[in-house]
């Protein structure tokens, strides 16, 4: 019954439309209007992109200062990406004005009158040659100051890195930090199950058996820290908004990005005025329908704290025994878990 | 003299008499033949211009119902069930599985079926033969399959929104493993395969337009047109079936890699997968493998979608600025550096993809040697505004807006372009405003542009002006208020394709903008509907259109008002200048068409045309002869 009376509606208003549009055609063709060469709409035209540049630049800059942008990156490389970003911004932003300044006044400026003619300038070699030169040479400048900034994000990261693993998966991230021997040990995408998530290859890497997999990232302030990044299924993306990090999770592809965090959860919920912030990993790149949901809490400490989280961490082998006595292995025995 | 004259009435009468004879046949095909499977390429054009605005409908109601999600997430949207039934939860959200269909299809539509099939096959199918004088396309028959192609690929498309598991719903660029495992996500199922399917016939008709306009442009251009003497609607056409010659031939091959992996157990793409409790025998394939072949397309796509309303842009601009457009040739040369260019910066797609980071280095470089010959030609067309004569067509309106979002969308690029601050940008909704407005937007008011401009040639009726205007300042506005919002929400990390953010902290801010940009393409989309009733409406009971109502330059305005099959009666006029003589001092008009010889325009000759004069006699006096002897 809705659906017809909103039917009924809209025909009614699109023959209402019609006919009031026929009615302006045939008094528009009595009073012989079309036959001028430009009518009054002409200069409506021209005054209206005057208008639309005042009204839109006006709101763009007011709304540039009070728009709420990220807080200030808390990772080193950040603060300099940000700043690069605000630079081309700034640059950018002249660029766009002066264009609009005198593609939005020109038309009104220029419009058209009976009794001129317009101005006969087919080229001017200097000038073009001038306005190619001035864009390549700010995009060279943009270019080299970013050119070095990502050839040091992407070196290799340090030795001393603190790192772990992340696995993205439809549809949540998993974590895994190498226990006290530093080294995560290797995996297998076979040897996934229901159980070892992860496919710790148990059997083939005593490495494991101290790797741990807890709920939240944790990461010290002011040490690099190395993402070793993989996934086990489709593709997705890790992305830490606050660190400026963002890399891809790749099946049968591990990737890394390194980034040194500047500030501890606490510092930043101070900064912040705001108790419960927390720094959040996403997802970026789409992965099916839970695709907006793949979220993981990162916190970064002070360096003790994060050693003393670490030593409290309890490895996913010993959380696992029997999973671990399923796999029977030979050279091993479970009473070495409690060590 | 006089036996010039003689001839010259003898072989155009002859001629004349001929053509009619040629129509007398023609009247007689049926009307299958000339309306359906027609080989005219006016025909065509506007088989494709009614499939292209076919699917600009449902690509932009799509963006409606999802933007509806976005901007009004708690609201209740039962009142759409009778539309689109069981993607409507019981609880009256939009089920998520769709709003990824929609937000893929959206994409694939607006992209190859409205901007590349409705925009190209439009206009260089209408313009070529008729603004380089030929009778008609190198091959009628291969732009008829071309055409036909085309169609068949968009009922599979059309199809597969209907089908139970939906349509393909990995993003438009369906990035492998997603779109490869149907287990991995529910559009992955069928509706996949029917986007394959669908995009290899595309690509089929594609390469058979392109293929024909190339041919045109090369062999059939009247006497007199040389390639620097071509519109820069030429020019753009050219070069964007060039483009796609060279580049849709490897979104086949990765669409047929795919197909394989998909269906026949191969492991092009695939490796080290573990999905729904299994793991896959698959190995040694590479998921970037897939994202390089498919940007290697991907990317010149976005000039085969610009180039034509650039294009498009250059002409309407001189024609209705009264102005020869400024810097003919470094336009045209621009477009030849864009059109190289655009081949070799596809991995900027892919900065944090894995991809070797000296590989982003290399590919950041070239990316902003591109916006170089983009900036000129920006300069170039507001400097084609100053000091002219301009007169305010819906066209023109449009042109002048397509110029606002080409700088607006193309400066955001360069911050994009740069790898290191890409890493924070890459698959935010900064990525979406940016090509939104350089690609999306500003093609799109080039295709209405051209519309607007060559509706009188297409229809022999003329549209109407005001409703024109009304169309341009609604959809303008609502352009800007849809897509400048955009950028902060990407600068704050909104991510892409995202359903809702209220699962995060960092990205629960901007309910407000989110909701404005909703309201805003509401009314944008709304808008539109004027355009189809002014355009329905004006090719029935427009005003009959003038021979040249724009006063303009080119060859299509020397043919009668509705150009029969060859498009001229007689003979094909000879060219005996550039397109852009407006305003041209001393002259009598402020236009010179292209076919008046210069010894006709003694006046306004400048001083290196002078040769011309004696030159284009000799010329015209060889047409004669050439037209007398094939005549009899």
């Amino acid at each position: 019954m809705t659906s017809l009376l909103i039917i009924t509606g809209t025909i009614l208003i699109i023959a209402l439309f019609a006919l009031v549009y026929r009615i302006l055609a045939l008094v528009n063709i009595a009073k012989g209007t079309h036959e001028k060469r430009v009518g009054f709409s002409n200069t409506v035209n021209g005054f209206l992109f005057i208008v639309f540049f005042i009204v839109g630049f006006g709101a763009f800059f007011w709304y540039s200062g009070k728009a709420e942008y990220l807080p200030p990156p808390s990772s080193e490389h950040g603060v300099i990406t940000d700043n690069l970003f605000w630079v081309t911004t700034a640059i950018i932003t002249v660029a766009f004005v002066l264009t609009h300044i005198l593609l939005f006044f020109f038309p009104y400026w220029f419009r058209f009158r009976e009794d001129r003619k317009a101005y006969w300038y087919p080229d001017n070699t200097k000038l073009e040659l001038l306005w190619t030169a001035i864009p390549g040479v700010v995009m060279a400048l943009l270019v080299i100051t970013g050119l070095i900034e990502w050839t040091k994000i992407t070196a290799p990261a340090p030795e001393d890195s603190v790192q772990f693993e992340i696995v993205g998966k439809q549809f949540n991230w998993m974590v895994r930090y190498p226990g006290k021997d530093g080294k995560l040990g290797k995996y297998d995408y076979t040897k996934i199950d229901g159980t070892n998530q992860l496919g710790m290859d148990f059997a083939n890497d005593k490495a494991n058996f101290d790797d741990f997999i807890p709920r939240e990232i944790h990461i010290p302030k002011g040490k690099p820290v190395k993402l070793n990044i993989r996934a086990r299924d489709v593709l997705h993306s890790v992305y830490m908004p606050h660190f400026r990090v963002k890399m891809d999770a790749v099946p049968g592809m591990p990737t890394t990005f390194w980034f040194i965090p500047t500030k501890t959860t606490a510092e930043m919920r101070k900064e912040l005025n705001n108790d419960k912030f927390n720094y959040e990993m996403a997802c970026t790149e789409v992965c099916g329908n839970g695709h907006f949901a793949m979220r993981m809490v990162i916190v970064v400490d002070e360096p003790e704290e994060f050693n003393k989280w670490v030593t409290e961490q309890e490895p996913w082998a010993s959380q696992n025994k029997d999973y671990i006595s399923s796999l029977k292995l030979k050279d091993f025995n479970l009473a070495d878990l409690e060590k | 003299m006089s036996v010039v004259d003689t001839q010259l009435h003898t072989s155009v009468d002859s001629h004349v008499h001929h053509d009619e004879h040629h129509d007398h046949e023609h009247h007689e095909q049926s009307f299958i033949r000339k309306y359906i499977f027609s080989e005219d390429h006016k025909i065509i054009a506007k088989q494709f211009l009614i499939t292209g605005i076919f699917w600009a409908i449902i690509g932009g109601v799509f963006s409606v119902i999802f933007r509806l999600q976005l901007g009004f997430p708690e609201a209740n949207l039962e009142i759409l069930r009778p539309i689109l039934g069981g993607w409507i939860t019981e609880q009256g959200k939009l089920d998520q599985n769709f709003y990824l269909a929609l937000v893929t299809m959206h994409g694939t539509i607006m992209v190859f079926f409205v901007l590349t099939a409705g925009l190209s096959g439009t206009f260089s199918n209408f313009l070529i033969p008729l603004q380089i004088g030929a009778r008609d396309m190198a091959s009628g028959f291969l732009n008829m399959l071309s055409y036909w192609f085309f169609f068949a690929s968009s009922v599979v498309m059309f199809a597969s929104i209907f089908i139970e598991t939906g349509p393909a719903a990995g993003g438009w660029v369906i990035y492998p493993p997603l779109s490869a495992l149907p287990q991995a996500s529910l559009g992955s199922g069928l509706g996949m395969t029917m986007w394959l399917i669908s995009m290899a016939l595309f690509i089929v008709g594609s390469l058979l337009g392109s293929i024909n306009y190339v041919t045109t442009v090369i062999n059939l251009r009247t006497r007199g047109m040389s390639m620097w003497r071509l519109p820069l609607t030429v020019w753009a056409f050219f070069l964007t079936a060039v483009i796609g010659i060279l580049s849709f031939p490897v979104l086949f091959s990765a669409a047929l890699l795919l197909i394989f992996d998909r269906s026949f157990g191969t492991s092009f793409y695939l490796d080290q997968i573990y999905i729904d409790g299994e793991a896959l025998h698959h190995s040694g394939g590479s998921a970037l493998l897939f994202q390089h072949l498919f940007w290697f397309l991907g990317h010149p796509e976005v000039y085969i979608v610009l180039l034509p309303a650039l294009g498009i842009t250059s002409e309407i601009i001189a024609t209705n600025a009264r102005k020869p457009i400024f810097g003919y040739s470094a336009m045209v040369i621009s477009m030849l550096a864009i059109t190289f260019i655009s081949f070799i910066v596809w991995a900027h797609h892919m900065f944090v993809t894995g991809m070797n980071p000296f590989l982003g280095s290399v590919f950041m470089l070239l990316t902003l040697i591109i916006a170089v010959p983009s900036a000129v030609k920006s300069f170039n067309y507001i400097t084609t505004l100053w000091r002219g004569n301009i007169v305010f067509t819906p066209a023109m309106l449009f042109s002048i807006g397509l110029v606002s979002f080409f700088i607006s969308g193309g400066v955001t690029g360069i911050a994009l372009g740069n790898s290191a601050i890409d890493i924070q940008l890459h698959d935010t909704y900064f990525v979406v405003a940016h090509f939104h407005l350089v690609m999306g937007s500003a093609s799109f008011f080039g295709m209405l542009a051209g519309i607007y401009h060559w509706f009188p040639k297409m229809f022999g009726r003329m549209m109407d002006d005001k409703l024109g205007y009304v169309h341009f300042w609604i959809t303008f506005v609502g352009v800007y208020f849809v897509f400048f919002p955009m950028h902060y929400i990407g600068i704050a990390g909104f991510p892409r394709r995202y359903y809702s953010w209220t699962n995060f902290d960092a990205f629960s801010s901007y309910a407000d903008l989110n909701m404005l940009i909703s309201i805003a393409a509401i009314i944008t989309l709304s808008a539109q509907f004027i355009f189809l009733f002014n355009f329905f409406y004006s090719i029935f009971y427009g005003r009959l259109a003038p021979l040249n109502p724009w006063r303009s330059n080119t060859l299509e305005w020397t043919t009668p008002r509705l150009p029969g099959h060859g498009n001229w009666p007689g003979k094909i006029p000879t060219v005996y200048r550039w397109p852009y003589d407006y305003s041209k001092p001393n002259a009598k008009e402020d236009f010179i068409p292209q076919h008046i010889p210069h010894y006709e325009t003694v006046e306004s000759n400048l001083e290196h045309e002078k040769v011309l004069e004696e030159y284009d006699r000799e010329l015209a006096k060889e047409s004669e002869i050439h037209v007398s002897s094939h005549s009899h």
